[in-house]
């Protein structure tokens, strides 16, 4: 579905990402682990088109490194940013509705607002409240209800569990494996090393923007080795 | 009583008047961080196309105003098209300067292809009536302001609350690329804030032009920085601290006049920003705005 060739970013002299090459497969939940500063959020970032990048991205077997970002969403390849970037000054609903903002079906729109609403019910007690006095874990409901609301077919998440309570991640990865059992293909950026690997079927692992290594996750997960080297504890 | 309540019009007619200009700089700063200090030159552009309109033969009121409106938006969108966009990714000073660019280039065109002196636009004398409501006289021309620009402001509001693009113009003054990963186009959004921009400079060039008859290539400098301070009061970036801005300018503005001694009249502006600055020093950010996070320069 995703096919990744030696992409690489610069931020001035600085290279965050070189020549990284990744595949995910249709329905897939991959992995995408590594160190502090590794180049994660510049792989999804140059795969999402929020920062220029060389090297060439096919989407669905056609080459979108070229286009703008919002032409990539258009297309069914979306991200949640890291640090969720809700809208702060709009309601849970308006937030909801700008994340469905490219689609024309109405209906459509307005059942997928109820099944997130029925997914996350703290978002519908909050619907009318604005998205910046929502909570760590809620913002962080709200970001990913956003993104589905486009009706994504690849999403990539950006540490969704950063900064939530212990309790709240392992729901929070419950969460992303029911977008798993919906059929959307999850490319998830993740700090959290074990819960990731315990919910992804496989895994990439990156550092000094160099991807170092690629295995199913229960392999990885044994792994103590590789675990050691790269990804602490 | 008569004299107070002819005064206090004054003050809301010149308040709506200011508020409706610092919210078209309101808008595009608070998405693009960009003082347009062009934004004049749109409104001197929507005075010249009713100027324009009037030597081909166009006399109504009622065409001449649609007229400069809809003008007042295609030359924002122009500029933003032509000047801004190519530098929408370098530094604030940048955007600044180039806006600093536009105003003196179309201002200079505006000299050289109609003339340096006033012209007169006599399109708008019919308002210039006082009609009387039960035994006050009053201003239609004033009446007229006040109910076009509360109209203007309800139906930005409206859009901004329940229109898709009004919703991503909110969103986008604190995560622009963040609403781009909702699939909604960048220019369109930026277009868009334009566009209303201009809308409202639009309207400003009608009352600013029923008021004084004519026109010169620097009609909208005047304006722009009385906006600029209505913004500056208000809070940059606020579009309700925009409104507030200009009516408080207005209020203040009628005050002094009305307060100050006629020998005293040319401490006016004087006074008048004296007592703004007093304001900034008791608060910074402005009235209606969050306070800005300064980090480690914070004292």
């Amino acid at each position: 579905m995703l096919s990744v060739n030696r992409l690489s970013v610069h931020y001035g002299p600085i290279r965050a990402l070189d020549a990284a090459s990744i595949r995910i497969g249709r329905g897939e939940f991959v992995a995408l682990l590594g160190p502090n500063g590794a180049g994660k959020t510049s792989l999804i970032s140059g795969i999402a088109g929020l920062v220029r990048a060389q090297g060439r991205v096919l989407f669905e077997d056609r080459e979108i490194g070229a286009l703008p970002t919002e032409d990539r969403v258009r297309r069914g390849l979306t991200m949640t940013p890291e640090g969720r970037h809700v809208f702060a000054n709009l309601t849970v609903a308006e937030n909801l509705r700008l994340g469905a903002a490219i689609r024309r079906d109405r209906e459509g729109v307005a059942q997928d607002i109820e099944k997130y609403l029925g997914l996350f019910p703290i978002l519908r007690e909050r619907n009318h409240q604005l998205a910046g006095t929502l909570s760590g874990g809620e913002q962080q409901m709200l970001a990913i209800a956003r993104s589905m609301m486009s009706r994504p077919r690849l999403l990539m998440l950006d540490e969704p569990s950063l900064g939530l309570a212990p309790r709240i991640v392992a729901q929070m990865f419950d969460y992303i494996s029911l977008l798993k059992e919906a059929g959307v293909t999850l490319l998830v950026v993740e700090q959290n090393v074990m819960q990731a690997l315990k919910h992804a079927d496989r895994a990439y692992v990156i550092s000094s923007g160099i991807i170092r290594h690629e295995g199913k996750a229960e392999e990885l997960r044994s792994d103590r080795r590789l675990i050691d080297m790269y990804l602490g504890n | 009583m008569d004299y107070a309540i002819q005064q206090g019009l004054n003050a809301l007619a010149f308040g709506s008047e200011y508020a409706l200009i610092a919210l078209g700089l309101a808008l595009v700063y608070s998405i693009m961080n960009l003082m347009n200090f062009a934004h004049g030159e749109i409104i001197a552009c929507a005075g010249y196309s009713m100027y324009l309109a009037i030597l081909i033969g166009i006399g109504s009121p009622w065409l001449v105003a649609p007229i400069a409106i809809a003008a007042g938006a295609l030359v924002a969108v122009l500029f933003e098209r032509i000047a801004f966009r190519p530098v929408r990714h370098a530094p604030t000073t940048t955007g600044l300067l180039t806006a600093l660019g536009v105003s003196i280039v179309v201002q200079n065109l505006l000299t050289l292809l109609i003339s340096p002196r006033p012209r007169a636009v006599p399109v708008f004398s019919e308002l210039s009536r006082t009609i009387f409501i039960g035994p006050y006289a009053i201003s239609l021309l004033q009446l007229l302001e006040l109910a076009v620009v509360a109209l203007a402001i309800g139906g930005l509001v409206l859009f901004l609350k329940h229109s898709t693009l009004g919703l991503a113009i909110r969103a986008a003054t604190r995560e622009f690329s963040t609403v781009r990963l909702m699939g909604i186009r960048a220019n369109r959004v930026i277009a868009t804030a334009f566009a209303l921009s201009g809308l409202l400079a639009g309207i400003a060039a009608i009352f600013i032009i029923a008021r004084r008859g004519s026109i010169d290539p620097t009609f909208g400098f005047q304006p722009v920085i009385k906006a600029f301070i209505a913004c500056v009061i208000g809070g940059f970036g606020s579009l309700g601290g925009a409104v507030l801005g200009g009516m408080l300018l207005g209020f203040l503005d009628v005050a002094i006049i009305v307060l100050l001694p006629q020998e005293y009249g040319g401490l006016r502006d004087a006074i008048a920003y004296s007592i703004i600055a007093g304001l900034l020093v008791w608060r910074p950010e402005g009235l209606l705005t969050r306070r800005i996070e300064l980090g480690d320069k914070e004292i």
